[in-house]
């Protein structure tokens, strides 16, 4: 009998254990995998009917070092801080120092920066703030309440 | 006798939920956390991926692909042409050296080993940065070690003005820095967190690297100074 009861209690168990593992999964479900410190700017982009831009700082830093863009070009430290359009990058300016046909890709390959996934909002990919920052609590579900 | 009788059924209560909770169909436990946090992108993604209370500590997860291409990253739409002809990262970072964290790149040590020369003039290949080397020790209130602030390798990439005045005023003693404030972007978070690499557990000792002393005691706090009691 006692067995009986043991294998009782193990089945019970199992069931916890594997409830647990799937109630972890829902938690890390979906994350954009995306490279540590990729931009997605999406001050214009979705209004305009264009995929926000992505910019890949790994690309950059290979070939540039941090001084070129943000202390000569003006880039400031935050992510869509910039308020960069297209009519700024034609004058040359952010982007447009060297995204001109010379150092780098001009303007019309469009596609190449705005290549993000419509609707996807301005932010620094992988960063902490992006990780520690909560959604704002929204309550339990009326399905969860106690107290219907 | 009421009271008691009402905590002990909001008690059980909770522990019946918290147990049906637990053992509800695999279905309905994700679908719950899926309809969780509010800014998802046309379902695609998640810009935060917290969906409850308990996930603490984020910085501690791993990432489920390091360096994925463009198109499976997550963030670049797979149906834009233009995805598919950009560079993937792991194709880039070959034969530099890697780290546990952030682009699993080290780049200083890329530099320093000479495998990376990114140009520090726009146009002009040649010039040279204007590096300075001086350590700046903080002594740290907390038990664990000092902070040595190594003014080379930040020089090799950038120039004074990217950190002097704005974000470091460049006085001994002039600047409040708390881990706190670097993990929500602030004073060295501006960069560590989000493109430099990133304070996690496994990156302490990077910056926190000059033992204690000693004979080194944790300060007394203000409170207990000024306690008249003592």
């Amino acid at each position: 009998m006692a067995h009986v009861r043991s294998l009782f209690k193990f089945g019970r168990m199992a069931t916890l254990g594997a409830a647990l593992v799937i109630a972890m999964l829902g938690w890390f479900a979906p994350a954009a995998q995306a490279e540590y410190a990729d931009i997605v700017i999406n001050n214009y982009a979705d209004a305009a009917g264009m995929r926000p831009a992505v910019f890949p700082h790994w690309f950059h830093r290979i070939r540039f070092r941090c001084k070129v863009c943000h202390a000569d070009l003006g880039f400031q430290f935050k992510a869509g801080g910039n308020k960069i359009n297209m009519a700024k990058i034609i004058e040359g300016k952010f982007c447009g120092a060297c995204h001109n046909g010379e150092v780098a890709w001009s303007v019309e390959n469009c596609d190449m920066c705005h290549s993000g996934i419509p609707g996807t909002p301005t932010h620094f990919h992988g960063s902490t703030v992006q990780r520690l920052v909560a959604p704002p609590y929204k309550g339990l579900d009326d399905s969860k309440k106690l107290n219907k | 006798m009421k009271y008691k009788t009402t905590y002990l059924s909001a008690a059980v209560g909770a522990l019946v939920t918290s147990l049906a909770a637990l053992l509800s169909p695999p279905s309905t436990a994700v679908a719950a956390e899926s309809d969780g946090p509010t800014f998802v992108a046309q379902g695609k993604m998640l810009v935060a991926d917290v969906a409850g209370v308990n996930t603490f500590n984020r910085n501690l997860k791993k990432d489920k692909m390091k360096n994925a291409p463009p198109p499976e990253d997550g963030i670049h739409d797979p149906e834009n042409t233009g995805t598919h002809i950009l560079q993937a990262p792991l194709e880039a970072f070959t034969g530099l050296p890697t780290t546990e964290f952030g682009n699993y790149v080290d780049w200083v040590k890329a530099l320093d080993e000479g495998k990376l020369n990114p140009r520090w003039e726009r146009t002009d290949p040649t010039a040279e940065p204007f590096v300075m080397d001086l350590d700046i020790v903080r002594p740290v209130k907390a038990s664990v070690p000092d902070v040595v602030f190594p003014h080379r390798q930040h020089t090799l990439w950038l120039a004074c003005s990217n950190c002097h005045p704005a974000i470091f005023i460049p006085q001994k003693g002039a600047n409040q820095i708390s881990m706190s404030a670097i993990l929500l972007g602030q004073k060295c978070g501006v960069c560590h967190g989000k493109v430099s690499f990133p304070p996690t557990t496994k990156s302490c000792k990077k910056c926190h690297s000059k033992p204690k002393p000693e004979d080194w005691k944790p300060p007394l706090s203000e409170a207990t100074l000024k306690n008249p009691w003592k």
